[in-house]
């Protein structure tokens, strides 16, 4: 069977899943492309995992640690990227107030 | 720094992630939360940089520093109109960090003679099933987007079989390193094959059906990252990972709801393949449609009190967005209400209309959802549509034949005048004819979408 610590993975897997879940659906469609940016540069997260595997081969671990380095390079594209175009997209979504009316 | 301090780092991160979420429920706060979102990833950054495991520095801020420039400069460059592009880049990105962490692991306990067990061992096999699938799957879709290689279906004999033959291998594969997992031909093996199949499940999907892929592979990364979790027993990528696979799961199902179509029928239906133009082609000659021009819409457009602009993917690709908020103003300022009607799929990506008439800075009250305009257009002067198809055909409603039957359109034919800016007579991407061009109160205009809404703005100015 599972050990502890893999049942307290799944347990926190499936209440972020519901938390995911409710939080999302509050989203309006107005926003579906930011959320998904953005939500995009929330699944860089990879980057933690990638240093780890970059950073601690030693002498022994070429491939690992080549491997880890591409994935560092990719995930950061991914938090790097994903949070600042989100921004960007973001601040264009203006009330109708702000806009001059001529 | 010790274990529990990073785990606390870790579920501050997981707290403002949810909380940034939870901001983009409104325009007003969407800002703030991609902020909060931001630093919580910030924060789990450096939490995992000062772990005593850390030993290398060099080679991980070469990575973050690499990572960083590409990222800024892409995000910083891209036009609003390659979006969809960009979304479907990252999303396999996300699949490719998910695959390459989940074998460095593996390369990492070979070398230890760490044999995994429990969870793990299944847990590495599907960070690499779903991280390589969505790295090609979404490599095809870019290419689809960016127009290098072709949007239609791309189909040939015998494909469902070979699909089925290569998903059953890989069901093998995934069974056989699970109970072995330190086999690197095994590893190596099921990392060609979910690569291949990335490949091959996407290129039979069609351009139109776009967004339910884009959502679907932003819901793979998320998943990708969240099996990477419990490779590593990392609570953070758990947690951060299943978020995003539930809003890509989400956003996928308003996608086929907005198609009226299953996900596997998004999936194996190819849809806008040959055998649905050949079968709409044997459809009777629904009569003649008449060509009008801007000058012969701005008569109309200046008596109207109330015009719904329903933009598709016609406008993305005209670059349409900031001649029609030009002719926007220009109504506004000739006293006539203007609102968009936004269709859930209109574009190539969910939310695609949105972004880039903001863009074009029209204000956001003005775009409208699909159910809340529909009930207007019955007292609608005019409705313009411009560069959509499929979203505005009636045949959804009215034809028990047509391959749409069902889905939920934008009932713009119930306005008074509709004018319909297109290239050319041609079907949209799903290949279906629409009767809405023959109706009476249809006028059409040929042209590009921004030359035709610039001279019509002209003429409504001179009218």
């Amino acid at each position: 069977m599972l050990e502890a610590p893999a049942i307290a993975a799944l347990t926190i897997l499936v209440l972020a899943l519901f938390v995911g879940v409710e939080v999302i659906s509050k989203v309006p469609p107005l926003l579906h492309t930011p959320l998904m940016s953005g939500s995009n540069a929330i699944s860089g997260i990879t980057v933690v995992g990638a240093i780890l595997m970059a950073a601690n081969q030693g002498e022994n671990g070429t491939l690992a640690t080549w491997f880890g380095f591409a994935a560092i390079v990719f995930a950061t594209i991914n938090v790097v990227g994903g949070f600042m175009v989100t921004n960007r997209m973001l601040a264009m979504f203006k009330p109708k107030k702000s806009k001059s009316e001529e | 720094m010790t274990t529990t301090l990073i785990q606390f780092a870790y579920l501050i991160a997981a707290v403002l992630f949810i909380l940034g979420l939870r901001n983009l429920s409104s325009p007003k706060t969407a800002t703030l939360g991609n902020q909060m979102a931001a630093v919580g990833m910030l924060i789990a950054i450096v939490a995992t940089l000062l772990v005593s495991e850390v030993v290398d520095y060099p080679i991980v801020l070469a990575g973050v520093a690499v990572g960083s420039l590409i990222g800024a400069v892409a995000a910083s460059r891209i036009e609003m109109t390659a979006m969809p592009q960009m979304v479907a880049l990252l999303n396999g990105f996300g699949g490719a960090a998910s695959v390459l962490v989940a074998s460095a692991e593996v390369f990492s306990r070979t070398t230890q003679g760490n044999e995994p067990t429990g969870i793990v061992p299944g847990a590495i096999v599907a960070s690499v099933l779903i991280g390589g699938l969505t790295l090609t799957g979404s490599l095809v879709a870019f290419a689809k987007l960016q127009e290098v290689m072709t949007g239609s279906p791309i189909q040939y004999p015998g494909q469902q079989y070979l699909n089925g033959f290569l998903a059953l291998g890989a069901l093998v594969l995934c069974v056989l390193l699970t109970m072995s997992p330190l086999d690197p031909v095994l590893l190596w093996s099921l990392i060609g094959i979910s690569l291949l199949l990335g490949v091959l499940l996407v290129i039979p999907i069609g351009g139109a059906d776009m967004p339910v892929v884009i959502a679907l592979l932003n819901s793979y990364s998320g998943l990708a990252a969240c099996a990477t979790g419990f490779v590593l027993d990392n609570s953070a990528l758990v947690i951060s990972g299943s978020l995003v696979g539930a809003s890509g799961l989400i956003l996928t199902k308003i996608m086929c709801d907005a198609m009226n179509r299953s996900l596997a029928n998004v999936l194996f239906g190819a849809f806008g393949a040959q055998d649905a133009v050949a079968a709409s082609g044997e459809a009777v000659d629904q009569g003649t449609v008449t060509a009008y021009t801007p000058m012969d819409a701005a008569v109309i457009f200046s008596n109207a009190r109330s015009v719904i602009i329903v933009p598709g993917y016609g406008m993305a690709v005209a670059q349409a967005q900031h001649a029609v908020r030009e002719l926007t103003d220009q109504l506004v300022e000739n006293g006539i209400e203007v609102n968009f009607a936004i269709h859930p799929v209109a574009g190539r990506m969910p939310g695609h209309m949105n972004v880039l008439l903001a863009e074009a800075d029209v204000p956001y009250e003005r775009l409208v959802e699909m159910d809340e305009i529909n009930p207007q257009f019955p007292e609608t002067d005019v409705a313009l549509v411009l560069g959509a198809n499929d979203v505005v055909n009636p045949a959804a409603r009215e034809d028990e034949t047509s391959p749409i039957y069902g889905m939920p359109v934008l009932e713009v034919d119930r306005a008074e005048h509709v004018f319909v800016i297109k290239r050319s007579m041609n079907p949209g991407f799903a290949g279906i004819q629409n009767p809405l061009f023959f109706k009476d109160n249809t006028m059409m205009i040929f042209g590009d979408a921004k030359k035709v809404i610039i001279e019509l703005t002209d003429a409504v100015k001179n009218y």
